[in-house]
């Protein structure tokens, strides 16, 4: 049978065969990035022409006489991301510490699988609740709270209308969701810091915050900005859970309670009548939400780099 | 037995016992450890002397399910008192462990980072530590013109001394040693050894070791442990010619561990 074998088939073939199909795959990952890339731009060419520049700057969006503009979303996009990642990074960061420096481990275990759990969350469920039941929340209690009893409205940024929606309950909601995936990310970093050098920082005589922070902060740093980087990552595209509570108008963000507009709300809120000079409009959003998550990655690896550098490794 | 000047001890364990768990790992232990000496603890893998190592400076408490029975009293104290204050605690009490452990940062932060866990100090003093500490070490010609270089970049052995000048830094009375050649090259071990020798003017050192020429070598007094006793205590020169319990002298022949 062996001998048969031979004498049909090219004892190389399987080989080679292996190689191609492998080759192939890989570069059909290529393929899919480089083809949409084209594909938006193609798309988005109508618009860019007829705008230029202004596109990016200008924020009026006039479907009556066709004048869009990108301003509104773009920076609309980066107010949530940020509120988002200024309040999920510390928490994620103190919960991950606790999870692994302190608690016990009949609470460790189940708080770790429910961070898990919560991670699996599908985002629209997150945009319903923050519907029903956030947004009525954030009108009542939180925003009197904070322009009121706190006295915020005095400053530029909070107020004047108090409708639960905008770009603070956007970007908690956000903070909400991206939460379990920092956490996670994290809580496994410190969990990579080896043992002895943990216990080598405690027999120096520092405590559980400077072995965190000075020893597993360092060590982990790279893993710490990947996690970081994941949760941005996720805000910026996020669509479902901000399209609900963010207002959906093409405003300008000038304050937290403001309501507002993403790139990804926009598309989805206009992409089902689109036609024409409008719907080359979204492919260049579109495209400029493209180029900023892949921006993300890019400068994420230029800073790892350059991290890398100045912890002296080869 | 040996007789010791009580005024010399300066760690006294007392009926110490130590448990991983539900296993005991230590069984009574009564050993004096005598000032500015080095004490060597030997014994085969698994007889407790890392173990004991760790009651010295409660590094085992970091574990939820180690615990001890008994005292240990230094400079008079019982230091496994809850009221003692541990951090003081550690930076009194050098730890070196077995692999080298430099931090995730420069070899000068490495060095003021246990100094500025302890002292307020203006960033001249905490150079003239550093550069005092690094030589104490016998790292300063190797590594003074890298200062700024991270720690973990120097060979294995440069990385140990790196530890130990982090831990002389800190001002300690005592250096324990775990194993502390045991992944360095020999010529890395012969400078650590030397070293040793010029540390225990100041300190009080104590080192655990599976290699016996080096307790030989190094240490004053031996201490053998078999099985989470001490079988032997004594002068190392004793212990290492004719020592009183066959045990002893079957281990140090290499007869069994």
């Amino acid at each position: 049978m062996a001998i048969l074998k031979k004498q049909f088939v090219n004892p190389e073939l399987p080989d080679r065969l292996f190689r191609v199909l492998t080759a192939g795959a890989a570069w059909l990952a290529m393929l899919l990035l480089v083809g949409l890339v084209g594909q938006l731009f193609y798309c988005a060419m109508p618009a860019v022409r007829r705008f230029g520049f202004r596109f990016l700057v200008a924020s009026e969006w006039d479907p009556v006489n066709n004048i869009y503009g990108a301003l509104p979303a773009v920076t609309g996009t980066l107010v949530t991301t940020a509120i988002a990642i200024v309040i999920a990074v510390p928490i994620s960061f103190i919960v991950a510490m606790y999870l692994v420096e302190s608690a016990p481990h009949w609470l460790s275990v189940p708080i770790s699988h429910t961070l898990d759990l919560l991670a699996a969350i599908p985002s629209i469920i997150y945009g319903m609740w923050g519907l029903f039941v956030f947004v009525p929340f954030m009108q009542t209690y939180i925003q009197p709270l904070l322009a009121d009893r706190l006295g915020l409205k005095h400053l530029a940024f909070f107020g004047p209308e108090y409708n639960g929606f905008g770009f603070l309950t956007a970007g908690i909601i956000l903070a909400l969701m991206i939460l379990p995936f920092i956490c996670a990310v994290m809580r496994d970093v410190f969990r990579l810091v080896p043992n002895v050098l943990r216990e080598s920082a405690f027999g120096a005589g520092a405590t559980h915050w400077e072995v965190t922070y000075d020893i597993a902060l360092k060590y982990g740093a790279r893993g710490l900005l990947g996690a970081v980087f994941l949760g941005l990552g996720r805000a910026v595209g996020e669509t479902m859970a901000i399209l609900f509570v963010i207002g959906n108008v093409q405003n300008l963000p000038r304050s937290l309670f403001g309501s507002g507009t993403t790139i990804a709300a926009t598309l989805a809120n206009n992409f089902g009548e689109a036609e024409g000079i409008l719907k080359s409009s979204l492919f260049e959003l579109g495209l400029i939400l493209l180029l900023t998550a892949l921006g993300i990655q890019v400068l994420a690896q230029l800073w790892l780099n350059r991290i890398r550098k100045q912890m002296g490794e080869q | 037995m040996l007789n010791l000047n009580a005024d010399e001890i300066k760690i006294s364990t007392r009926h110490l016992n130590f448990y991983y768990g539900k296993h005991q790992a230590l069984f009574d232990n009564n050993l004096d450890i005598l000032t500015n000496c080095v004490t060597a603890v030997i014994g085969p893998s698994g007889c407790g002397k890392s173990t004991y190592l760790r009651c010295l400076n409660r590094i085992f408490e970091l574990y939820r399910d180690q615990r001890t029975e008994g005292e240990i009293i230094i400079d008079g104290r019982n230091i496994l008192d809850k009221t003692v204050d541990v951090l003081e605690l550690r930076r009194k009490i050098g730890m070196i462990f077995q692999k080298p452990t430099p931090f995730p940062m420069s070899v000068f932060d490495n060095v003021a980072y246990g100094l500025k866990l302890h002292f307020r100090l203006s960033r001249k003093e905490v150079g003239e530590r550093v550069e005092k500490a690094l030589i104490g070490a016998s790292l300063w010609d190797e590594v003074k013109d890298k200062l700024k270089r991270n720690g973990m970049a120097l060979s294995g052995g440069q990385q140990q001394r790196l530890c130990i000048a982090r831990a002389i830094a800190a001002e300690p009375e005592i250096l324990l040693m775990d194993e502390p050649t045991s992944a360095v090259d020999p010529v890395g071990t012969l400078k650590i050894e030397d070293l040793i020798e010029e540390l225990k003017t100041r300190f009080t050192l104590v080192i655990v070791t599976h290699n016996m020429q080096q307790a030989a070598r190094v240490s004053d007094y031996t201490a053998f442990f078999y099985q989470g006793q001490i079988v032997e205590y004594n002068r190392t020169q004793k212990i290492f010619t004719s020592p009183d319990r066959k045990q002893t002298e079957d281990y140090i022949t290499g007869r069994f561990g």
